[in-house]
């Protein structure tokens, strides 16, 4: 790697916190904990470089290492869309069965 | 690069798009729903793209796809058991233990990649320096997390653990860190090194989790979220894929920005909290007024609140943590829609620390179906506390304080939610202890108080058959 990839890995480093700020602030404290495991899914993106350290092994501590990082990386994935996917379809905007709602909004 | 590989990256930036725009989308409960679909699609793509990069670049061994399958798929099948079993008074534990899984793995990364180098020695800083912070960071993260879980789930005491010399050890620790991370970056090939740094910064993690006390759980959860998303972008620049570098850091600003709304709203500084030893979480003796005589406080029945809340306009609800502790939230919803259906105007003011974790006790409302129009932020509702004729607090103490408002307290200048403001106040709660902070509450001495005392779930389901009586 030149030092070119190497300044085009840290710009984007630093771009992504800046973009992170900026989304994450405008979410509402109400969804501050699906946002939290729905992040938690999205650094699930680990899995992806388990599996490349999995196709690069060739020593029995090479394979476990990365058969532990490959148990972590689907938990990780899965586990989190899963469960913020549960904590979502709870969020609804009236009751689900409602006879007579003249709520006012806002 | 060639045309495969070319091909994959194109593949990652545009789950990163959807990584971005997933995050986005989060920032509304109608459309919440859909940015994790999104995300998740993006995420299933980019795996998929992995899969067709690992099998053109020809290079892994029968047992390699055979540890990439099976890996895969135990993973997923704990991850979704998990995510389908767990109770959501439970969910600040998953959260942290995915927190421990993903930083687990990110570690496990670097420490694969140096071991597996065909010459580790000639490994350039490049490698080496993004190399020793993921087995720092992710060592810790995985360790803390599993402890923060132990002590949210109550099987590591939720009591700061303070040992003798735990304050040196946590000096000393993190001292040999910096030796460790300049002797693992000098001699990459260094086994010693690797191993030794791994094995500290996995003890840090311990140490730096178990001296913190329960009440402050969700400033550490948010904190251990940032440093996943820090080991996840280490590993990024360990394996030169910046997929991992951006989504790494789009969870490290996430679990920044809530780390410091969660501080703020303890009134604490971060350091204070992992610094550690406070929040301990036990009740104190029954309030004493100024002069040390017991405070005059005005005791009221189901019928009265009932009442009251029958002939309400407007009715503000105050949970706390006291409130899911108790179990109580379904209780609390039923006489919500029970009011709703009346005609009252009810709105839940949720305090930004209620609960376990950012957002927690927003989670354990909808569950009970308490419709997301109805919960508001401390900001959004604090201006409507005048207008309520009746604010009901359950299980909330500290956050409800008139004496942060003024200097020379504990909790001074702490952000409160103003419910002394409202026309009438009603306080369930089963004696005068304290809260968190240790100083005794002047709301309940308010003379617009009245103060309920029971257990919150047999206190709500009295009060909505009382009120049932009263509307039905």
């Amino acid at each position: 790697m030149n030092d070119l990839d190497l300044l085009t890995a840290i710009t984007v480093f630093v771009l992504s916190v800046l973009v992170g700020v900026e989304v994450i602030s405008k979410v509402p404290a109400t969804l501050h904990t699906p946002l939290m495991s729905g992040s938690n899914s999205v650094h699930g993106i680990v899995v992806i470089g388990a599996m490349l350290i999995a196709a690069e092994s060739h020593t029995w501590l090479g394979y476990v290492l990365a058969f532990v990082a490959m148990v972590f990386g689907g938990m990780n994935v899965v586990g989190g869309y899963a469960v913020t996917d549960r904590m979502l379809e709870m969020f609804r905007a009236r009751p689900p069965e409602t006879p007579k709602n003249e709520k006012a909004e806002v | 690069m060639d045309t495969v590989s070319n091909a994959v990256h194109y593949v990652f930036l545009a789950t990163a798009v959807c990584f971005v725009l997933g995050l986005h989308l989060m920032n509304h409960p109608r459309t919440a729903r859909r940015g994790n679909a999104l995300s998740a699609g993006g995420m299933a793509v980019a795996i998929a793209a992995t899969v067709w990069l690992v099998i053109h670049e020809g290079s892994i061994t029968t047992t390699g796809w055979l540890v990439l399958v099976s890996g895969g798929l135990v993973g997923a099948a704990l991850g979704l058991y998990a995510a389908r079993e767990v109770k959501m008074t439970a969910m600040p534990q998953l959260v942290s233990v995915f927190n421990a899984v993903g930083g687990g793995a990110a570690a496990l990364i670097a420490v694969n990649d140096l071991l597996q180098a065909d010459d580790a020695a000639a490994l350039g800083a490049r490698v080496s320096l993004p190399g020793a912070l993921d087995i720092v960071i992710g060592a810790v993260t995985f360790s803390g997390s599993l402890i923060a879980a132990g002590k949210l789930q109550g099987v590591v005491s939720g009591a700061p653990v303070v040992f003798p010399g735990a304050r040196l050890l946590n000096v000393l620790l993190p001292a040999s860190f910096v030796a460790g991370t300049v002797w693992l970056v000098l001699s990459p090939d260094s086994r010693t090194a690797l191993y030794g740094l791994t094995a500290v910064a996995l003890l840090f993690g311990v140490t730096m989790v178990l001296p913190i006390g329960g009440a402050d759980m969700p400033v550490v959860i948010a904190l251990l979220n940032a440093f996943t998303g820090s080991a996840v972008a280490m590993a990024g620049f360990v394996l030169d894929e910046t997929a991992l570098i951006i989504a790494g850091m789009l969870v490290s600003s996430s679990g920044g920005i809530l780390t410091k709304l969660m501080a703020d709203a303890m009134n604490r500084s971060v350091l204070n909290i992992v610094v550690g030893g406070f929040g301990t979480g036990d009740g104190a003796p029954a309030a004493t007024g100024a002069d040390g005589a017991p405070a005059q406080v005005r005791p009221v029945s189901a019928d009265d609140v009932a009442i009251q809340l029958a002939y309400a306009g407007k009715v503000v609800f105050v949970p706390g943590y006291g409130l899911a502790a108790a179990q109580a939230q379904h209780e609390l919803g039923d006489l919500a829609k029970l009011l709703t259906d009346h005609g009252v105007d009810v709105s839940y003011a949720v305090h930004p620390v209620a609960g376990r974790m950012p957002g927690h006790m927003n989670v354990l409302l909808a569950e009970a179906n308490v419709p997301y129009t109805q919960l508001k932020e401390m900001d959004e509702v604090n201006p409507e506390f005048p207008q309520a004729d009746v604010a009901l607090v359950v299980g909330a103490n500290d956050v409800t304080n008139p004496a942060a408002r003024r200097p020379g307290n504990a909790i001074s200048g702490m952000p409160i939610l103003d419910v002394d403001k409202a026309k009438s106040v009603v306080v369930i709660k089963r004696s005068m202890g304290h809260g968190y902070a240790g100083i005794d509450n002047e709301l309940y001495t308010n003379p617009r108080t009245g103060m309920f005392f029971t257990d919150a779930k047999r206190g709500l389901a009295e009060l909505k058959a009382a009120v049932g009586e009263f509307v039905g």
